[in-house]
């Protein structure tokens, strides 16, 4: 029952980090219809960025602001300059600059950076918190971390102008252009926020997995698992999704079928999720008319 | 096909099969690679640029390919040439099961799925209950094939010539294969998939059996590339396989043949000139040259070639 508990605990603390990328490539589908698969080197990248500012001997928490910042300034500027010119076209365009995207952010970060593996410090103790023996200081610290992002962006969405402006552009663009809105600054917003979520994200599991530049590549599959299992446009979905897989993967790894196929558990339930049911458990049923 | 094509084509045989006396045995065996990924290329273009279904996980197939050479000529002693056909009808048939799932998805969500897989295959070869056949993370080591017949060329340049009438084959299948009604159906489904099907195109026939013959391209050439390097090994197929694959569909030309050749000339030469400024520059290269083909130039330089020599001939009559 220990080991069972301790697993589903875990499973929780890297779903939070799930769900948080989850929640990125869905504000970014939300407002522009395209599965981002750069989001992952994105966060990677801007880690990084945090790993040398922290290295330069600033405090942790200005660093972490700092990078959020440069993240969403990378996002904004990815948006305007690489995904405006393609905004139109076909779908297979799309995912060719995305995926130049992903190794173009990888490989300037080999170069920058070199491949060997760096730790990345974490601001939580080493102790446990509140005495609570089930989960490190970091796994409590990066779900509380998670749940304040969350919280933040449900209120920036809910009751700030700007969010209302911004979701009104993903719902309809052109009539958001006839009411006076600027489409295209509201595309970059987003993008800009997804990147700053992701960063987030990065920061939190790099303590965890190490700091190399491929270390998102599994972590954006579970992201992807996570964002389809609850609906690719419900952000609910996303971070219900991204708990689910984190504590699914901890149990199967744990008791199933071992740590050597967790990246399949993702393939499979990917495509089960596709073929079963493709809105997920939260997103709303598409309907085209032909 | 017109007079001049048909001079160019004997030319450019001709040139292919004096390179390997021209050139050292490890240019011999780059050009092997070339062919190689030339015939993977135009796997993926059937499924990618003339079908219109965007896989990003090709590199499974082409792994799946190499694995079953390996295991044949490891395992069980099969001659290396037996393994060719062998590995192709093995892709065939796990390329027209993967298609049946994947037809229910579509651009973007087939691209993810295809990803997933692409991104989960090393992790599938070092599975530990399949340890006995694979070798696990230490890969499978295979001898290289001699000359048969007592000929006068050494082994990389047999192997050589080999591929080359491999490639040959291949492309004269696929050229048949396109230019024809079913060539015409895979490409009306991908222009508009609903008036295919009300023209009485099968949709799902087509589309699974897309994915089929694409795997065997794959897959064969896997099996070639396996025992032109005469080592597989898990961590040689990741996810970056599969999009170097699409870099080469997308800088040779989409839904073209003739750029399955030009792109697998780019994939094995240019990261070994960008290599020597650093070794993550390749793929940063890689990267910008994808971005600068769909911006500036969406038809590849096949379609540059095309274009140029359309202008040739306007301008002669």
């Amino acid at each position: 029952m220990d080991a069972l508990l301790f697993q589903v605990l875990a499973g929780l603390a890297t779903g939070g980090i799930y769900a948080s990328l989850a929640l990125a490539l869905v504000m970014i589908y939300q407002a522009t219809h395209l599965v981002n698969f750069a989001q992952g080197e994105m966060a990677m990248f801007t880690t990084y960025l945090a790993w040398s500012l922290i290295s330069a001997g600033m405090p942790y928490w200005a660093a972490f602001v700092i990078t959020i910042a440069l993240g969403f300034a990378l996002g904004a500027l990815i948006e305007r300059i690489v995904i405006r010119p393609v905004e139109n076209a076909p779908v297979l365009a799309v995912v060719v600059v995305f995926i130049a995207l992903l190794v173009i952010l990888n490989s300037i970060a080999g170069w920058i950076y070199t491949y060997t593996i760096k730790a990345f410090p974490s601001p939580f103790p080493k102790e446990p918190l509140f005495g609570i023996r089930y989960m490190s200081a970091h796994e409590l610290g990066a779900i509380g971390i998670t749940l304040v992002v969350l919280t933040t962006l449900y209120l920036f969405f809910r009751y700030t102008p700007l969010g209302l402006a911004m979701r009104a552009v993903a719902q309809n663009p052109q009539s958001s252009r006839l009411v006076g809105i600027r489409v295209g600054w509201m595309l970059a917003l987003g993008w800009g926020l997804a990147a700053a979520v992701g960063a987030v994200a990065g920061m939190m599991v790099a303590p965890i997995v190490y700091l190399d530049p491929n270390m998102m590549g599994g972590i954006l599959l579970y992201a992807f698992a996570a964002a389809l299992l609850g609906g690719i446009d419900s952000p609910m979905g996303a971070v219900i999704g991204g708990f689910t897989v984190g504590v699914l993967e901890n149990l199967l790894g744990a008791f199933v079928i071992g740590n050597e196929l967790k990246l399949t558990v993702a393939l499979v339930l990917i495509v089960g999720v596709l073929l079963v049911r493709p809105s997920g458990f939260f997103g709303s049923v598409h309907v085209s008319r032909v | 096909m017109s007079r001049t094509n048909v001079i160019l084509l004997a030319v450019l045989l001709t040139a292919a099969c004096a390179l390997p006396f021209i050139v050292s045995n490890y240019r011999t065996f780059q050009f092997t690679l070339v062919l190689v990924y030339a015939i993977a290329l135009l796997g993926l273009n059937i499924l990618t640029g003339y079908n219109g279904q965007i896989s990003l996980g090709h590199g499974a197939f082409y792994a799946l390919g190499a694995y079953c050479a390996a295991i044949l000529m490891d395992k069980m002693g099969a001659p290396y040439w037996v393994t060719i056909p062998a590995a192709g009808a093995v892709c065939l048939v796990a390329g027209f099961l993967f298609g049946l799932p994947a037809l229910r998805l579509e651009g973007l969500y087939l691209a993810l799925a295809t990803f997933a897989l692409g991104v989960a295959t090393p992790q599938l070869l070092k599975y530990h209950h399949l340890e006995k056949w694979t070798g696990g993370v230490q890969g499978i080591v295979i001898a290289k094939p001699e000359a048969p017949f007592g000929l006068p060329v050494n082994a990389d340049q047999w192997l050589y010539f080999f591929t080359l009438a491999v490639t040959l084959g291949m492309f004269l299948l696929a050229w048949n294969l396109l230019r024809g009604r079913i060539g015409r159906a895979l490409m009306a489904i991908r222009d508009h998939h609903l008036a295919a099907e009300s023209m009485g195109v099968h949709n799902a026939l087509y589309k699974s059996l897309a994915f089929g013959v694409s795997a065997l391209y794959t897959g064969v050439a896997g099996a070639l590339g396996a025992i032109a390097v005469q080592f597989v090994a898990p961590d040689s197929f990741n996810i970056f396989l599969s999009i170097m694959l699409l870099v080469g569909i997308v800088v040779g030309g989409l839904a073209s043949i003739s750029g399955a050749l030009y792109g697998a000339l780019f994939i094995q030469f240019v990261p070994n000139i960008a290599d020597e400024i650093s070794k993550a520059a390749p793929w940063a290269i890689f990267g910008i040259f994808m971005i600068g083909f769909v911006y500036l130039m969406p038809t590849g330089v096949a379609g540059a070639v095309r274009l140029l020599l359309a202008r040739r001939r306007s301008h002669e009559i």
